[in-house]
């Protein structure tokens, strides 16, 4: 047995493995604890940070989290973790977590118990209702709303309410991958699975930090290539980081760019004959949409695509604008290099996965991008077999669980869209509410959510789970806008934040492993877990505090459930949205027996590749079935490269930036409360390149004042540190609340995605 | 007192060294990587002049080029480095 001591220094060796695993190539011996030491007794749970979805086994004694492992039957992470998992269960234990209601009286936060706050907001809710209309109320969640949590919004604000204003913060960080596997393959999220690291050949990075954003998988791959030393790393990013170090090749283009190489790249494989002529002839079928098409900067702005058929020889037309030596002049990335990823994707002997996250996400052509990496993979067939994947990865624990699959944004229902008849009529029958009840019409993405909120056409928002007051581009006008009288805004978190800051009502949130949940990670897998310790004093799950909202709104038929069986109970209802091979949920049961289960699952077995006959179910024939779209293709769009929304130029002579590092869960509520994390990254700081502070005369930790058309800033200097941005660009992390970058952002979006680019601003730099 | 760990870079070629000397010291754990010359150092102390002492030690051996603290773990998780507060 191991002593308790003993048990602390396992985790101390496992945080000093984890932390190692950002200098990438570095392999220790195993460094799990043994499975049973004095007085605790071990249950699974996902990790509540990143979407990789790493399974977990946590330490409990009395009734307290004290300790964490990875868990070695996950077969995402086979029992390693990251620092941010390591230390998650110190999240728990912050001093200021929020315990009790709080409801804003004069001016003043004042507490009040939990009924007492939840009557309050049932009031107000049914009188804004009232006064100024359904759509005058809204709810804004988060990727890290668990399933039960986003189902139980979704049903009371769609199904009860009969307003679409529901979205959630995924908007922000993954809705171009939605709109991106929509318009290629008709359904949302990846065809493959993390197994097809275990077996590609060449892994190409876009725009992806994976060393810091999914540390876990990218240790995978470097274990790969351990063992199996042909294996190639390609990072291909605006931004030398802690990935690019460990690559085989970094190759830096220029930001919005890689709309062009990702084009010079199906050039080369057309004009090289490097396609797949029978998948092409078979399994793909060819479109345009409109270009042109804009930034959504200005209020109520609208864009709807419209797909017309092409062929290959139009498409291989198009791509004439794409020679490696035009794009050479666009991206900055030399026609050689072009040459090599195109050989790289082109050889048949060679299994490729494209990985991709906020670099591609977060982009003002969010939409286009993902196609054309869709276009290179579908061009050479390497798609949906092992080792053969364009890969999205996704930034939060559930936003694919709760947000894409539960459907949390204002055109989406638990299965497929409010416009679409069939799906609203499903949704009416399992929620047992008149079709009628259910609003046809879309209503706001976030961003125009909170332009109507400045507006005055929302008048109260229930926030869950996130902390937009940090995470909104242009913050300025969002946060003024949300101050403005006869607005009321409640929050619901674990800590108070620069959102709860403006509430008119707080209420305190059983955080993760306080309450029963499930979440959904990037590969299509459900996790659930039970309640592993009790909430601090009056907390409550977001999933009941909205059944209890409900209940006194009058729409208590609609939950029926007892506080002990909910969360199993919404589960089974929910499932049936999602009936039959192409999207089988797994059985309660099931979930609760196994780390994670995979959808589709149907007869309680997993599906790991889909659109393939051989381990799709769903797939007809013998190869590849792209079942999603009507013709059962792939489609390949022309997509063109145009200019971010806003570049440098004379007055702001430098691109904007912003990210994550690896340390803190985005705007840091959680992880600034670990003392380890806060210590490692206790600030925030703007990465200079080298020459360009030697031409300005900074020095690393100088200040540096950063201006925008929006909002100006000044933070310390940090030149040479993990990241180096090229000349030209600085990068700034986000999560630091007391320097809010958000404030210098652009609020553009894609078109299509509704999606804002975080990545791409023009600044002014100089020192403080 | 809280259990520490650190990265430990040893003098290029000397990882053999370095690792002899540290477990040598009491209350050291010392864990090779398999393919690099980095290794993690746990340190378990029972008092603070212990640790002060330890950390000298440390300091004087030769081939150790750098030591980088990861992380303190104090058993009845007191916190032992401030954090964020925010107050509402
Ligand atoms: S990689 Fe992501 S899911 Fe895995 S332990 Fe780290 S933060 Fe958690």
């Amino acid at each position: 047995m191991l002593s308790r001591r003993e048990l602390f220094k396992g985790m101390a060796m496992a945080a000093a493995a984890a932390a190692q695993q950002v200098f990438p190539g570095v392999l220790f011996a195993t460094t799990a604890v043994p499975p049973s030491a004095n007085g605790l007794s071990w249950k699974k749970a996902p990790c509540r940070f990143c979407g990789t979805g790493c399974g977990l086994l946590i330490g409990v004694d009395n009734g307290r989290a004290v300790a964490v492992k990875g868990d070695p039957a996950s077969s995402v992470n086979r029992g390693l973790c990251c620092v941010k998992g390591y230390h998650s269960v110190m999240a728990l234990y912050g001093k200021d977590r929020l315990t009790h209601a709080l409801v804003r009286r004069n001016g003043q936060m004042v507490k009040v118990p939990m009924q007492e706050a939840l009557d309050l907001v049932a009031s107000k809710l049914k009188e804004t209702i009232q006064q100024s209309g359904k759509d005058s109320v809204s709810i804004y969640g988060s990727g890290q709303w668990t399933i039960p949590d986003g189902y139980a919004a979704s049903k009371l604000f769609k199904g009860g309410i009969g307003t679409n204003n529901v979205e959630a913060n995924a908007r922000l960080c993954m809705s171009s991958a939605v709109t991106g596997f929509m318009t290629s393959f008709g359904l949302d999220e990846p065809m493959g699975c993390y197994d097809d690291i275990d077996h590609a050949d060449v892994f190409v990075l876009w725009g992806n930090n994976m060393a810091e954003m999914h540390p876990v998988l990218f240790s995978r791959m470097l274990e790969r290539r351990v063992t199996n030393p042909n294996i190639k790393i390609i990072d291909l990013a605006t931004r030398w980081t802690r990935t690019s170090m460990a690559a085989d090749r970094s190759i830096l283009f220029r930001p919005q760019s890689d709309l062009a190489v990702a084009n010079a790249i199906c050039h080369e494989l057309i004009r090289n004959g490097w396609t797949n002529s029978a998948f092409i002839q078979n399994h793909v079928s060819f479109h345009e949409g409109k270009i042109n098409i804009g930034y959504g900067t200005q209020d109520k702005f609208a864009f709807t695509d419209e797909a017309k058929s092409t062929s290959l020889a139009e498409f291989k037309k198009r791509l004439e604008e794409y020679t490696p030596e035009k794009v050479e002049q666009i991206s900055g990335v030399p026609a050689k290099d072009i040459r090599y990823l195109a050989s790289l994707y082109g050889d048949p002997a060679k299994k490729c996965v494209s990985f991709w996250c906020m670099g591609m996400n977060q982009h003002s052509r969010g939409t286009w991008i993902q196609n054309n990496v869709y276009n290179i993979h579908l061009l050479t067939g390497k798609i949906s077999t092992p080792g053969n994947s364009p890969f999205s990865l996704t930034g939060q624990p559930s936003a694919c669980g709760t947000v894409r699959e539960v459907g949390t944004l204002t055109n989406r229902l638990p299965h497929g869209e409010t416009t679409n008849e069939k799906d609203r009529q499903m949704a009416a029958e399992i929620w047992g509410v008149p079709v009628a009840n259910i609003p046809v019409k879309p209503t706001y993405h976030t961003v125009e959510m909170f332009r109507a909120l400045d507006r005055g056409d929302i008048k109260f928002m229930w926030i869950q789970v996130t902390n937009p007051m940090v995470t909104m581009p242009k913050l300025k006008r969002y946060r003024d806008g949300m101050k403005k009288d006869g607005r009321f805004v409640v929050v619901s978190d674990v800590y108070p934040t620069p959102t709860t800051d403006i509430a008119d009502v707080i209420l305190p949130s059983a955080f993760w492993i306080e309450r029963e949940g499930i979440f959904g990670n990037s590969e299509r897998r459900t996790q659930q877990w039970d309640q592993l310790v009790d909430p601090p004093g009056e907390a409550m799950s977001d999933t009941w505090q909205l059944i209890e909202v409900a209940r006194r709104m009058g729409h208590g038929k609609l939950f029926p459930w007892s506080r002990e069986t909910h969360v199993k109970e919404i589960w089974n209802e929910y499932r049936r949205f999602h009936h039959g091979p192409a999207h089988e949920m797994a059985t309660y049961e099931a979930l609760r027996s196994n780390p994670g289960v995979q959808w589709p699952c149907p007869n309680g077995k997993e599906t790991k590749w889909r659109y393939h006959a051989k381990w799709d179910p769903a797939a007809k024939g013998k190869s590849w079935d792209f079942y999603g779209k009507p013709d059962r293709k792939a489609w390949i769009w022309f997509r063109p490269y145009e200019p971010a929304a806003e570049s440098p130029d004379k007055e702001y002579p430098f691109w904007l930036n912003t990210g994550r590092v690896v340390e803190h869960w985005h705007t840091g509520s959680l992880t600034r409360r670990i003392p380890i994390l806060h210590q490692a990254v206790p600030n925030g700081y703007v990465e200079v390149n080298p020459n360009d502070a030697k031409r300005m005369g900074i020095r690393n930790g100088d200040r540096v004042k950063l201006t925008s058309r929006r909002g100006a800033l000044t933070l310390p200097a940090m030149i040479d540190g993990r990241g180096r941005p090229p000349e030209g660009m600085v990068f700034v992390p986000f999560f630091d609340e007391s320097l809010l970058i958000n404030e210098l952002t652009l609020d553009a979006f894609c078109p299509i995605s509704k999606q804002p680019d975080y990545k791409k601003c023009a600044v002014k730099v100089e020192r403080a | 007192m809280p259990i520490k760990s650190y990265l430990a870079y040893p003098v290029p070629g000397h990882a053999e060294t370095v690792t002899q000397a540290l477990a040598a010291f009491e209350g050291c754990d010392v864990f090779p990587a398999l393919n690099q010359d980095v290794l993690i150092l746990v340190t378990d102390t029972p008092d603070e002049p212990a640790e002060s002492w330890l950390e000298e030690q440390l300091a004087l051996v030769p081939e150790l080029q750098c030591l980088a603290l990861v992380s303190g773990l104090n058993p009845e998780l007191v916190q032992i480095n401030p954090t964020l507060e925010h107050s509402c």
